[in-house]
């Protein structure tokens, strides 16, 4: 089967007064039908990609590569106009914080009707449906209430839940998903997750997951790249995680405290230069 | 001898019908030396105990006591060098124009001490930053830098008592061993003891020797380590937050 996206050799550049630095350099990966993690400390370029694939670095910022296809179709080659039908209708993106990604001085149902009826012919009052078993299906209660209601009447595990949903609304082919569990509780934390699981499964979407939490990956993705300095440094099963062979990502797994293994000192990773300099690997297919 | 003694503590924002009781009769103690650690949501009431320690709540009911000495309202200043507190987000807790040597030297200074340009450079070597970061500005450090020099100042009065409000959820895990292992570090060489509040329960489970589960304001458990290890939550809420994050 074809992948759904296919990125080739994906460079992403700010030039600053030290000269030009590289956020992302030279990235290679396909997605299916699967749930793919990117995980990789701050600075390592994963929310960079994420937001390359949509075309949302702006200028002075500079996005290079060979390919970003969509289904076969190029996407570096569409003006910025036909970029707004991709957006949101064919890939949309779960930001970190809801408190930033909602508009603050909308109520939450003018904002998902408002998304909902840019992407589709529909009145009003069809509109307001659809919302509603939109909150319904994210599992949210008293949804006539929270259509009423403004943001920061929200707790943030409830303001990311109608972020998925005002992503899902359209029905994406890929959701682009970053870090969208991090501000959220532990308990809230895995409620979103299932919701996220549910949807993507029962639709057949693709999901890239980004996320610094390697427990989190591990448990909820089908496959993980770990990047490093703007490169992949390693390509693994998600379930495989855990025997991963890199030194970077055994060092990311033995910095963590675990429950089960008490330890007096924590192992502090030890940066080699040259996980830097060796190629990126790729994560094709 | 007791580090801190807390009994029938209740803290509440507002008035009337606005009031929310953030905290409801919370009682615990924490012995001379021990790491204790307080868990739970967001909401849950952590944080306003460690501020309602320092003065950050405006009212509060109930009693503290630090190492026998009862708290009234108005904190004596001789307090501040008792406790001290590490904030959450080292980007936030640090003043943008305040080089590191300003920002130890001031609060040095307010303490009282006399050898002050001895003591920064000592402050220094403890949190592992050295003398090259003393005339940095924040902006100019990583986050666990900045994380390193916000410790270095809650040490600067020398304190018995460090009250650290999830000293490492800003961090990457990498970062995250290296604050884990200098706070170890210190309060082994310092005699410390530290209240420490965190929503993640494997670093309390590392840090701390005993801890206790809160939920609405209310402290619901409190257990040791190795009943937390052993996964032995008797509160079927505790036991419903082991399960979500192991």
């Amino acid at each position: 089967m074809d992948p759904l996206l296919d990125v080739e050799d994906l460079w992403v550049r700010f030039s600053t007064r030290q000269g030009v630095f590289d956020a992302v350099r030279g990235v290679s990966f396909t997605l299916g039908r699967e749930r793919l993690g990117i995980v990789g400390e701050s600075g390592s370029g994963k929310s960079m990609t994420g937001r390359a694939i949509l075309r949302l670095i702006r200028p002075p910022g500079i996005v290079e590569a060979d390919h970003i296809k969509l289904d076969g179709v190029d996407l570096l080659q569409k003006s910025e106009k036909s970029m707004r039908d991709v957006r949101g209708e064919r890939i949309s993106m779960v930001m970190q914080d809801p408190k930033f990604s909602l508009n603050p001085v909308m109520t939450i149902g003018d904002q998902i009707i408002e998304s909902y009826r840019l992407h589709n012919k529909a009145t009003k009052s069809e509109a307001w449906v659809k919302a509603l078993e939109m909150l319904e299906a994210v599992s949210i209660r008293n949804p006539e209430r929270v259509m009423r209601a403004y943001p920061h009447e929200m707790s943030g595990g409830m303001g990311q839940r109608i972020m998925i949903a005002m992503m899902l609304i359209p029905n994406p082919e890929i959701l682009i998903a970053d870090e969208p569990t991090s501000a959220l509780d532990v308990s809230v934390q895995r409620q979103v997750l299932d919701i996220m699981d549910k949807l993507v499964q029962e639709r057949g979407m693709g999901l890239i997951f980004i996320s610094h939490d390697l427990n989190l990956v591990a448990d909820f993705c089908d496959r993980v790249l770990i990047m490093y300095a703007g490169r992949i440094v390693e390509v693994c099963d998600a379930n495989k995680l855990h025997e991963a062979q890199h030194p970077y990502t055994r060092g990311l797994l033995n910095s963590l405290p675990r429950l089960d293994t008490p330890r007096d000192r924590l192992d502090v990773l030890k940066r080699d230069p040259a996980w830097s300099e060796a190629p990126s690997v790729s994560g094709r297919l | 001898m007791k580090m801190l003694e807390i009994n029938g503590l209740n803290v509440w924002f507002g008035s009337g019908r606005d009031r929310v009781d953030a905290v409801r009769n919370a009682a615990f103690e924490v012995g001379a030396g021990e790491s204790f650690g307080l868990v739970g949501e967001s909401g849950s009431g952590k944080s306003t105990i460690l501020r309602a320690i320092t003065g950050l709540a405006p009212s509060w009911s109930g009693t503290i006591a630090v190492a026998g000495r009862q708290i009234e309202i108005r904190r004596p200043k001789d307090f501040y060098k008792q406790v001290q507190m590490v904030f959450q987000d080292p980007y936030a807790s640090l003043h943008p124009r305040h080089s590191v040597d300003a920002v130890l030297g001031e609060t040095l200074q307010l303490h009282g001490f006399k050898d002050i340009d001895a003591r920064v450079v000592r402050l220094l070597d403890d949190v592992g930053l050295g003398q090259k970061f003393r005339f940095r500005y924040p902006h100019q450090l990583s986050g666990g830098q900045r994380q390193r020099v916000a410790i270095a100042r809650a040490l600067a009065p020398e304190p018995e008592l460090l009250l650290l409000d999830e000293p490492t959820s800003a961090l990457d895990v990498s970062v995250q061993a290296e604050i884990l292992n200098l706070l170890a570090d210190l309060r082994q060489e310092h005699g410390l003891t530290y209240l420490m509040v965190s929503h993640d329960l494997s670093v309390v489970g590392h840090m701390c020797d005993r801890l206790a589960v809160m939920k609405d304001g209310e402290i619901v458990e409190i257990m040791d380590v190795v009943a937390l290890r052993a996964m032995k939550a008797t509160h079927p809420y505790s036991q419903h937050l082991l399960q979500a994050s192991v």
